[in-house]
């Protein structure tokens, strides 16, 4: 089981609100990624929940028990540092054995848990090894290990691939994700970064100064973000989001289009002079200032031939605008 | 960029610190020298006593006429008493400041560190009358209570900044492992912070050892360490250099030679948290 409820969870630090009032519901199973820009509160919330940091007001529930005053050791989760948190003294082996240790847990059972971990994590060659003597990656899994051998009701991951090179962390993303369809248990995940959010989730947590701006599964969010808030930060490049006459006439304060959603065309209602253009390979990304509108973001195939300084002219796809309104939300 | 060594520059520095090195431990060496010499050939000129022949001489009569086992067992009770007492009271209070800081800790830190920089004879009047009414003159409980007062706020120091180092992070995860405190206590930050803790209690030894101020003011004969064994040689009457410096050699000996033996750890725990 690992279902946790969170009934108008409050946190300041002194004068500072850092999470004005939130509810929020997480179901049994469910991959929940807190994604939201540096100093949203995302953290400081997977803290209230693993009990490290006491709630200002409000409850928290897990599996339908008030865990609100419990202490972190009571309250049935395991959790992922981001510096990973291992203990240099102790090996892998050890490492993996404490929170089994601390439970009073029989040593038989205890050894045929950790080996069964170190079989699933490929650590079985490194279980003598201290944390010093391993690469970020295996010490990620270490850690990871550290949690699983508990069973416990939900895992907590603090921006666990912060600290990983770019092709690890895709790697280890793909792991915990593994992890995630075999064990079937509730995580949390935090992280500022919107791809991990949109690869990994079931349900994302857009996080906006303590406050939550938008719930749902990732393509919701994408199709149909609530505010602009959420309409900038989900989606990579960023939504186009433009004022002025372009908005007005769709009767709206801005207008909002991704640039995948804006096709090059012969002739077309805005036209522009590509500013730069980055060729990836499988995608071209052209930034285009359009007279009247501004600068563009466009996502075009790989294999386009625009080039700095050409002129071309811009279709953006009717059904795919976002309208939003004067206090920033989006028009139905 | 590396820097350009030439080898001239290179003997030019290392000449200068042997120079230096030597000038700092010439008095050890000399009062060494001069322990193994007769009082007459002590008071020649420098040149004429190293030729002079050497002698235990010296040695014999300090032990006649002093209990050289009594103040070195005074010396050893003062500082591993103070020591033992200091690191009960600073490891909690390293710890609470450490992990669990509030408004006041950095002032609180440097307003003991001050109290350092008071000069100890400013209390001496109060502190003899104390210690007179108490009746704890001349007695190792006294001063065992003095030399942990003294040296508390520099154990608390060392040991905070030791802590400081160790990540918060690391304890959180013992506490998510399911550790009591007590747990977190005993298998997490004890292990990982014996080398501090045993930097600072050198230390401390070393310093509640050789402190001569308290420990020649509140004692005379019964509590009275090796710095006052010292002292009683250093007589304004006439010239026992060769005495004098048989018992400071004795004094000192025991000291010297935990300190080279410990030496990386002493240096370790001084410069550690300077260079991450």
């Amino acid at each position: 089981m690992g279902k946790i409820t969170l009934s108008n969870v409050r946190k300041s630090f002194g004068e500072v609100d850092v999470i004005p009032s939130l509810d929020l519901s997480i179901e049994n199973g469910e991959f929940v990624v807190f994604v939201g820009p540096s100093g949203c509160g995302k953290s400081t919330l997977l803290r209230l929940i693993a009990g490290l940091e006491d709630t200002t007001s409000g409850a928290i529930e897990i599996d339908g028990k008030d865990a609100t005053t419990l202490p972190p050791a009571k309250r049935g989760l395991a959790m992922v540092f981001q510096s990973y948190a291992l203990y240099p003294h102790m090996s892998v082996k050890k490492n993996i054995l404490f929170p089994l240790k601390m439970a009073g847990m029989d040593p038989a059972e205890a050894e045929k848990r950790v080996a069964n971990a170190a079989k699933v994590l490929n650590l079985t060659n490194y279980l003598d090894r201290r944390p010093g003597q391993l690469s970020g990656g295996q010490r990620q899994r270490v850690a990871i290990g550290r949690a699983i051998v508990r069973e416990p009701a939900a895992f907590l991951f603090d921006e666990p691939l912060s600290n990983l090179d770019a092709a690890l962390r895709v790697n280890m993303r793909q792991e915990i994700s593994e992890l995630h369809q075999t064990l079937k248990t509730t995580m949390i995940y935090v992280t500022h970064d919107q791809v991990e959010a949109m690869t990994m989730a079931d349900k994302i947590v857009v996080l906006n100064a303590g406050r939550i701006e938008q719930v749902g599964s990732p393509l919701e969010l994408y199709r149909a973000p609530a505010n602009t808030f959420v309409a900038g930060f989900i989606g990579s490049p960023k939504m186009n989001l433009l004022g002025g006459a372009a908005a007005e006439q769709v009767g709206a304060t801005t207008l909002g289009i991704r640039p995948e959603h804006i096709d090059i065309v012969e002739d077309g209602p805005w036209r522009g002079v590509v500013g730069l253009s980055e060729h990836l390979g499988s995608d071209t990304f052209l930034k285009v200032n359009v007279e009247g509108i501004g600068t563009l973001t466009v996502r075009g195939s790989g294999e386009i031939p625009q080039r700095h300084g050409d002129s071309i002219a811009l279709r953006p796809q009717a059904d795919k605008l976002h309208r939003f309104g004067p206090d920033g939300k989006a028009l139905k | 960029m590396a820097r350009k060594t030439t080898q001239t520059r290179k003997a030019v520095v290392t000449i200068a610190a042997w120079l230096i090195g030597i000038v700092i431990f010439f008095p050890i060496l000399w009062t060494i020298l001069m322990s193994f010499k007769s009082e007459g050939d002590a008071i020649k000129a420098p040149l004429a006593m190293l030729s002079s022949p050497w002698t235990l001489e010296s040695y014999g009569e300090v032990q006649a006429r002093s209990n050289y086992a009594l103040h070195f067992w005074n010396s050893v009770v003062l500082s591993l008493g103070s020591t033992l007492l200091a690191l009960l009271i600073a490891i909690p209070a390293a710890w609470a400041m450490a992990f669990v800081p509030g408004k006041r800790t950095k002032d609180l830190l440097m307003w003991m560190l001050s109290t350092k920089m008071m000069p100890a004879v400013g209390v001496l009047v109060p502190m003899y009358l104390m210690f007179r009414d108490l009746g704890l003159l001349d007695s190792r409980i006294g001063l065992v209570g003095v030399l942990t007062l003294i040296n508390l706020p520099i154990v608390i120091w060392m040991l905070y900044t030791y802590f400081k180092e160790i990540p918060g992070e690391i304890l959180e995860a013992s506490r998510m492992d399911g550790a009591s405190l007590r747990s977190e206590i005993l298998y997490v930050l004890t292990p990982m912070a014996v080398p501090g803790i045993a930097s600072t209690m050198l230390l401390n030894i070393i310093l509640a050892w050789n402190e001569a101020f308290w420990t020649l003011q509140l004692t005379t004969s019964k509590a009275a360490p090796l710095t006052q064994f010292i002292a009683s040689y250093s007589s304004p009457e006439g010239l026992f250099y060769a005495k004098l410096s048989a018992a400071s050699t004795m004094a000192i000996a025991p000291i010297l030679i935990l300190g080279w033996f410990s030496q990386k750890q002493l240096v370790r725990g001084l410069t550690f948290g300077a260079v991450k």
